[in-house]
């Protein structure tokens, strides 16, 4: 990296040469990396085309007159998805913090908190998601809890939070656990107390930390979010596109929906790498 | 080392700074904080890439871009200002990594002789101990056995007693010239004048981005022709 213009420097002719060679190397990898690609997509398209199925497959997967019909049902039931996403997300993370500090309190008394999280964390870490979904989902309403509504939409939510908490709680837990004591003393020094401590030192560090497996869980979180069509009222992208393929038995509208999805998850799985590689460079290690 | 330039955006650190530094030779580099002694010593090692210029090590370019960095690496020794010892390894574990990894040396072989060079620096009985048990004299004095034990041809040494008490400052030091008396090249920056002036064959003083001034530690410390020089000794000594 050379930076002409801050004072009357001008490259040697050795420090030149070591320039093109090394804008030479540059294009040789990228060249070799492009070749490499399109090969490897050549082969698996080719095979995939040549496979005896394909004219069946590609008549009921990819008929590009039900893509554009289905398009408009699928694109309003995404909607939906985000909507359930962005709530979900919110709420994920007042519960899980909230587990985690309970998870992270020391001493004999916070025994119960401490208990209490474990517990949580164990039992919908353990429950597989759809389980979870189907149990309040069609039990939650039966309750007619007042003043909770009898949507599958609620409950739906109220599922995907409970359990994506269990997750998140741990992640928020490692985090807290990778602050060095010395930070807690520091604080702890300064007449902070504990709870100020852990909202003014630990949880901005913990929190830097963990963002990009937050992130990770989030892009999880958009695509489980299909996950309450099996709930069957509430129609986000994947029930509209049961809906869709119900009328003819084309599939097509799954197809819609999958791609639907990628575009979605793609810009925030590329935000996260973004922000991740942005984060590593300070990561752990380094100063203590 | 010739003509090396390095700017970190538009701040130029390294202006065309000229050394050389003999094989046995002790090489002191001093200098007010900002002056781009320590970006110079990670340029010898290739942790930074030059902007311009030419750094020769044993009769090859290193700073050509087609040499491989980590096999030049492997044969210098840097020691940093804070230590920077792996905390998940033990003292041993410090020690021997290099061995094992980079050299090739055989488990036992290694042990054998990152024991013995703990032993030369005074640890043998620490061996087992993680870093974070250690003073900071006993972790610096670790980190200079770690970078040592490959037998490098070059060490540099970086601001070495910095981070370290008044009164552990002695033992680094007195490590340092025992290292000197057994002819291990060296080019080490310090605020240590003292210890500059009697171990040192060379004092180069480095003031923007240049070697200002360098020479015999009995010419440049105690009789500057520059200055610059007098004023930043007069600074120190204040």
């Amino acid at each position: 990296m050379t930076s002409p213009g801050v004072d009357s420097w001008q490259p040697s002719a050795i420090q030149l040469e070591r320039e093109s060679w090394r804008r030479r190397q540059t294009a040789r990898s990228a060249a070799i990396a492009a070749a490499s690609t399109l090969l490897v997509l050549g082969v698996v398209g080719g095979l995939v085309v040549s496979s005896p199925g394909w004219e069946r497959v590609q008549e009921t997967y990819f008929d590009p007159g039900k893509a554009v019909d289905s398009f408009p049902a699928v694109l309003a039931g995404l909607w939906m998805n985000v909507k359930i996403m962005v709530i979900s997300a919110i709420a994920i993370v007042i519960v899980s913090l909230t587990i985690a500090v309970m998870r992270t309190t020391r001493g004999p008394i916070a025994f119960p908190l401490r208990l209490l999280g474990t517990v949580y964390v164990d039992v919908f870490r353990g429950l597989p998601l759809l389980l979870v979904i189907f149990l309040l989902g069609f039990g939650g309403p039966a309750l007619d809890l007042s003043g909770l509504p009898r949507s599958a939409l609620f409950w739906g939510c109220a599922s995907l939070v409970l359990s994506y908490s269990a997750y998140v709680a741990e992640v928020f837990r490692a985090g807290i656990e990778s602050v060095h004591q010395s930070q807690r003393l520091a604080g702890r020094a300064l007449g902070l107390t504990y709870g100020q401590t852990l909202r003014h030192v630990v949880l901005p560090q913990a929190w830097r930390r963990v963002l990009p497996a937050l992130m990770n869980d989030l892009v999880s979180l958009q695509k489980d979010s299909g996950l309450i069509a099996v709930l069957g009222t509430v129609i986000d992208a994947i029930r509209a596109a049961q809906i869709e393929t119900a009328k003819d038995f084309n599939y097509t509208p799954y197809v819609v929906a999958g791609f639907l999805f990628i575009c979605l998850t793609v810009p925030m799985a590329r935000l996260t790498d973004w922000y991740a590689r942005k984060q590593g460079f300070h990561g752990a290690g380094g100063m203590l | 080392m010739s003509g090396v330039r390095k700017a970190f955006g538009s701040n130029v650190v390294l202006n065309g700074v000229d050394f050389t530094v003999d094989r046995g030779e002790c090489v002191v580099l001093i200098g007010a904080s900002g002056s781009g002694k320590s970006t110079l010593l990670r340029c010898a090692n290739l942790l930074e890439t030059v902007d311009d210029g030419v750094i020769t090590f044993e009769g090859e370019d290193i700073t050509d871009p087609r040499v491989n960095g980590d096999q030049v690496r492997s044969r210098m020794g840097l020691v940093f200002q804070s230590y920077n010892l792996f905390p998940h390894l033990t003292v041993i574990g410090n020690v021997i990594l290099a061995l094992r990894k980079v050299h090739g040396v055989a488990a036992a072989e290694a042990e054998r002789r990152g024991l013995a060079m703990l032993d030369r620096v005074g640890l043998a009985e620490k061996a087992g101990a993680r870093p974070d048990d250690l003073s900071g004299g006993q972790q610096q004095r670790v980190a200079i056995a770690r970078a040592l034990v490959t037998n490098p041809r070059l060490m540099l040494l970086d601001e070495v007693t910095s981070a370290l008490d008044p009164e552990l400052v002695g033992e680094v030091l007195d490590l340092l010239s025992d290292l000197k008396g057994e002819g291990v090249t060296m080019v080490l920056n310090t605020h240590e004048m003292g210890f500059a002036r009697d171990v040192a064959d060379t004092v180069c003083f480095l003031h923007d981005g240049r070697i200002h001034e360098s020479g015999t530690p009995a010419q440049v410390l105690g009789d500057p022709q520059q200055e610059r020089t007098r004023a930043f000794l007069s600074r120190i000594r204040a």
